[in-house]
């Protein structure tokens, strides 16, 4: 069997006054797979998942979730769908199980398997003794476990999650990918969106790239990072007037020409297996010392400032500076 | 009819979640039971040897006029609600759900009801016992509560209208208090019409807060209604018509941004 996709939208186009948020958005999502929209505050993410989840109507184009219509079928979307957002939407004045009792009871389960799902979700996020709580006496981190097990009250077979981890501390941030994780492997669908280069790299079979209104790239992480470029020796010499003679030494093995930056060699190489030993051996013959030597992967940053010519947002660099 | 069922299901789980916030909030509990009671207290005790009432104890004249501004405010609670859903995103979750989109707002409005009845039993009974009397018949009693819950409901649609229309919980609390302090005021409800000055009289006696209060005065005390009650009524009714497609409309503008 052919399976159809999961989400898949046709020429999207949303504007708010003059500014224009979604430009044309194309995207298809494989049933089973995670899917990163990826960019920056502003570029139409946010703008792609609410219309998406029924929330907004798109001016034009079209999209289809779980093979029905978001602006026909609006109301058959809905039951398929899951959303989980970077506002935690729970109710603060309600505990957690009655939260999810609540949502269950909106999806129409009826009392008792409602009440029965929301003990089940409640352990499964580690939230079991809070349950009794009023979440307005939760941590930021656990409201964003609740609100993601609200999502997943009725086990729909397709998940949004709008920036699931903007805003949280970096283990908060682990623990929430690893229950994302746990979920795509029993088979549920995810878009999620990022501003998080690392978060896609680490979660999304595919990722979309969009800033100002349009997928600007899309593919595999690797496909995208291939972009940039392979991978990369970093080497830092003990000497750092020897650069040029370096360069021309290691010319042979490079898979592009090497270049000085920041008192470094820096050599792009179209394998690492091996090449560390053959960039040693070189500049052992031309008898130059290395301090130190490493390889540099690219990362999604790197994919970033490539596609559109400037980095991506700064709260991903002060996440980056937290997280090591 | 499937519809139907979950219309009525989901109104009952998001009036029930309504219901829930009051006794956790205690800043809303003291604004339904401490605060209309020290009115209450204020108005007998300390205006009330001051305003002449010709016919009646002033605590037989200002009970009812009390319990109708009461009901009418107690609906703020779906306006700081809703206003509160919204700003917190709350409202993109209850509408990403399969439920009938309506019971948001059917849901608060509902749970207002059970707040009012609430309300009554605690103006009642501190009426009771400084000395208001019922001088009508069991059945105007029940008539004149009625009134007064079907008053509750409809201003619970005007504060609804408010809550959605006001960009944060403290904005709404204000512009419902600011817009409807005054017209609870200039009535009947407090001091008779006839002392006020000749060109605030003709306001006070149009403005549909005497009416409502003229007709629960006439169901609790016996007295002759006139067009009160049946006035009183339409009033109400026209306020429903009116508020509640407005509502879902600003209801289905703001959350379609």
């Amino acid at each position: 069997m052919l399976a159809q996709p999961a989400v898949e939208t046709t020429r999207l186009h949303k504007s708010y006054g003059s500014v224009e948020a979604l430009r044309g958005v194309d995207l298809r999502v494989e049933t089973g797979s995670v899917f990163g929209l990826l960019g920056p505050n502003g570029a139409g993410k946010t703008t792609a998942v609410r219309i998406l989840t029924t929330l907004l109507l798109p001016d034009d184009g079209s999209a289809q979730v779980a093979g029905f219509d978001v602006v026909h079928d609006a109301s058959k979307v809905r039951a398929q769908i899951g959303l989980a957002g970077q506002y935690a939407a729970v109710d603060e004045n309600l505990t957690g199980f009655e939260n999810l009792e609540m949502v269950g009871r909106l999806y129409h389960l009826g009392r008792g398997p409602s009440r029965a799902r929301a003990r089940e979700l409640l352990s499964s996020f580690d939230l079991a003794d809070a349950g009794g709580r009023l979440v307005r006496t939760y941590s930021g981190g656990m409201r964003r476990r609740l609100d993601l097990a609200a999502a997943l009250v009725a086990r729909p077979p397709v998940l949004f999650l709008d920036e699931p981890t903007t805003g949280l501390d970096i283990r908060s941030r682990i623990g929430l990918w690893d229950a994302i994780e746990a979920l795509v492997s029993e088979g549920t669908t995810v878009l999620l969106t990022t501003q998080y280069l690392d978060e896609a790299d680490r979660l999304a079979d595919r990722i979309a790239v969009i800033d100002q209104g349009l997928v600007i790239a899309e593919g595999t992480p690797d496909e995208l990072k291939d972009q940039v470029g392979g991978e990369r020796l970093d080497i830092h010499l003990c000497d750092s007037q020897r650069g040029e003679e370096a360069v021309a030494a290691l010319a042979s093995i490079a898979s592009d020409r090497p270049f000085l930056e920041d008192g470094s060699v820096r050599v792009p190489v179209a394998q690492r297996r091996g090449t560390i030993a053959e960039a040693v051996r070189a500049l052992d013959d031309a008898g130059i010392a290395i301090d130190d030597i490493s390889v540099s992967v690219p990362t999604l940053d790197d994919v970033f400032l490539n596609l559109t010519g400037r980095p991506a947002e700064p709260e991903t660099e002060e996440l980056k500076v937290e997280a090591r | 009819m499937t519809a139907l069922r979950y219309g009525i299901s989901d109104t009952l789980v998001l009036a029930k979640r309504s219901l829930l916030r009051i006794p956790r909030q205690p800043d809303l509990l003291v604004g339904f039971t401490i605060q209309p009671v020290l009115f209450v207290l204020l108005f007998v005790y300390v205006f009330g040897g001051a305003i002449k009432t010709p016919g009646f104890d002033y605590v037989d004249f200002l009970m009812p006029g009390i319990i109708v501004q009461s009901i009418v405010f107690g609906g703020f609670v779906t306006a700081l609600g809703l206003s509160d859903d919204l700003k917190k995103g709350l409202i993109d979750r209850f509408r990403s759900l399969p439920m009938t989109r309506s019971a948001l707002l059917t849901g608060r409005t509902l749970g207002d009801v059970v707040t009012n009845i609430f309300q009554l039993v605690v103006m009642f009974t501190v009426g009771l016992l400084i000395g208001f009397n019922f001088s009508s018949s069991v059945g105007e009693v029940v008539a004149g509560i009625l009134l007064l819950l079907l008053i509750g409901y409809a201003f619970s649609w005007v504060f609804a209208f408010i809550g959605l229309s006001s960009s944060s919980p403290e904005a709404s609390n204000a512009y419902g208090f600011t817009i409807l302090f005054p017209v609870t005021f200039v009535s009947s409800a407090f001091v008779p019409v006839d002392t006020m000055p000749s060109w605030l009289q003709p306001i006070a006696e149009h403005n549909p807060f005497t009416t409502m209060v003229d007709a629960a005065r006439a169901l609790f005390l016996g007295i002759p209604a006139g067009n009160s009650v049946w006035l009183a009524s339409v009033w109400t009714i026209a306020i429903i018509a009116v508020f509640a497609p407005l509502s879902a409309w600003r209801y289905r503008r703001v959350v379609t941004r």
